[in-house]
């Protein structure tokens, strides 16, 4: 179990690492929805499965959807 | 500042945090350590006073179902300041966007998923206080496979398949049945929102009174509420990425 809890630790550290380096808004997007999905695995590791269904839809589908209409919106703008 | 010195601070600070990071974890209590005298008393009594095998849907709809009223209607009115803010400006006759899905592979996803999301998030509701789920969390699922129709086909299905006045009608009947149900309570002279119906048998669906009332009544509000917020963005512009590439 901590094995799982370190390797999984690791990898959202790794995740919000890629999300501060990611330079392009729409590559940011898809990078920040990964990494989402890892912490959705997290709370499931950590025997939170309420927190991490909700986090399943709202971080991964409906955030992204909000920020791409936002960008594609800006862009449009300019 | 030059870019050295920036990197020093940073780096100085970035030590300093993770130092200070690494030394409050090794002060955390261990896994499943827990104290709370509430949680204590509520993994105890719930599973027998209400019947529910899942203590959090009891906690939410049933011991602090009140809050839980107050936190639908947080949804509700974010929701409506969405649909507010973007109808207005908004002609009706407005161009439907052009945005048909060229990948063969996103459409294969979004038809095989779509059906399998809704079962998926009805599931999720309909069981929400026997396993982990419930109104909210099925909601949201259940409000993706309808996302997932737009991922699969275009915008005009997607559409015809969530007309505005429909979906503005679940809205406001989930919003409000959760206050009906609480008032219903007052009719037999108890407190608002007092458990009324029969408790049943923990860990069959016919279990814990009025909490399936509740919980399906914040499903449906929580589905309507995204699919409205959806609804909104998406015809807000359709969504097509260019790529374009930054001056380095």
């Amino acid at each position: 179990m901590v094995a799982l809890q370190a390797t999984i630790m690791t990898l959202v550290a790794i995740g919000a690492l890629a999300v501060a380096l990611t330079n392009d808004l729409v590559r940011l997007v898809i990078v920040s929805s990964a990494y989402t999905l890892l912490l959705v695995i997290l709370f499931v590791v950590l025997q939170a499965p309420d927190v991490a269904l909700s986090m399943l839809v709202v971080g991964t589908i409906g955030y992204p959807l909000v920020l791409f209409v936002a960008i594609r919106r800006d862009r449009a703008d300019e | 500042m030059s870019r050295r010195a920036r990197l020093a601070l940073f780096g100085l600070a970035a030590a300093g945090l993770a130092a200070l990071l690494l030394w409050s974890i090794t002060g955390l209590p261990k896994f499943g350590d827990y104290h709370g005298a509430y949680g204590k008393i509520l993994n105890k009594a719930a599973p027998k006073e209400r019947q529910t095998s899942n203590v959090v849907a009891a906690v939410v709809f049933d011991y602090r179902g009140f809050d839980t009223m107050g936190e639908e209607f947080i949804l509700f009115g974010a929701v409506m300041g969405v649909a507010m803010l973007l109808r207005a400006p908004r002609e009706d006759e407005a161009p439907v966007p052009v945005d048909s899905v060229r990948s063969d592979a996103v459409r294969a996803f979004g038809v095989s998923f779509s059906g399998a999301t809704l079962v998926l998030g009805l599931w999720i509701v309909a069981h929400g206080y026997v396993t982990p789920g419930g109104g909210f969390q099925g909601g949201v699922i259940l409000a993706a496979a309808f996302l997932l129709v737009w991922l699969a086909g275009s915008y005009r299905p997607y559409r015809q398949l969530t007309p505005v006045p429909i979906v503005d009608f679940a809205e406001g009947t989930g919003a409000g049945a959760y206050v009906v149900i609480g008032l219903s309570a007052l009719l037999v002279g108890d407190a608002f929102l007092h458990n009324l119906l029969p408790y049943g048998v923990a860990g069959k669906l016919a279990s814990g009174g009025s909490i399936p009332l509740l919980n399906w009544a914040s499903g449906l509000e929580v589905t309507a509420a995204f699919v409205l917020l959806f609804n909104e963005f998406l015809s807000e512009r359709a969504i097509m990425i260019e790529p374009k590439r930054r001056p380095s």
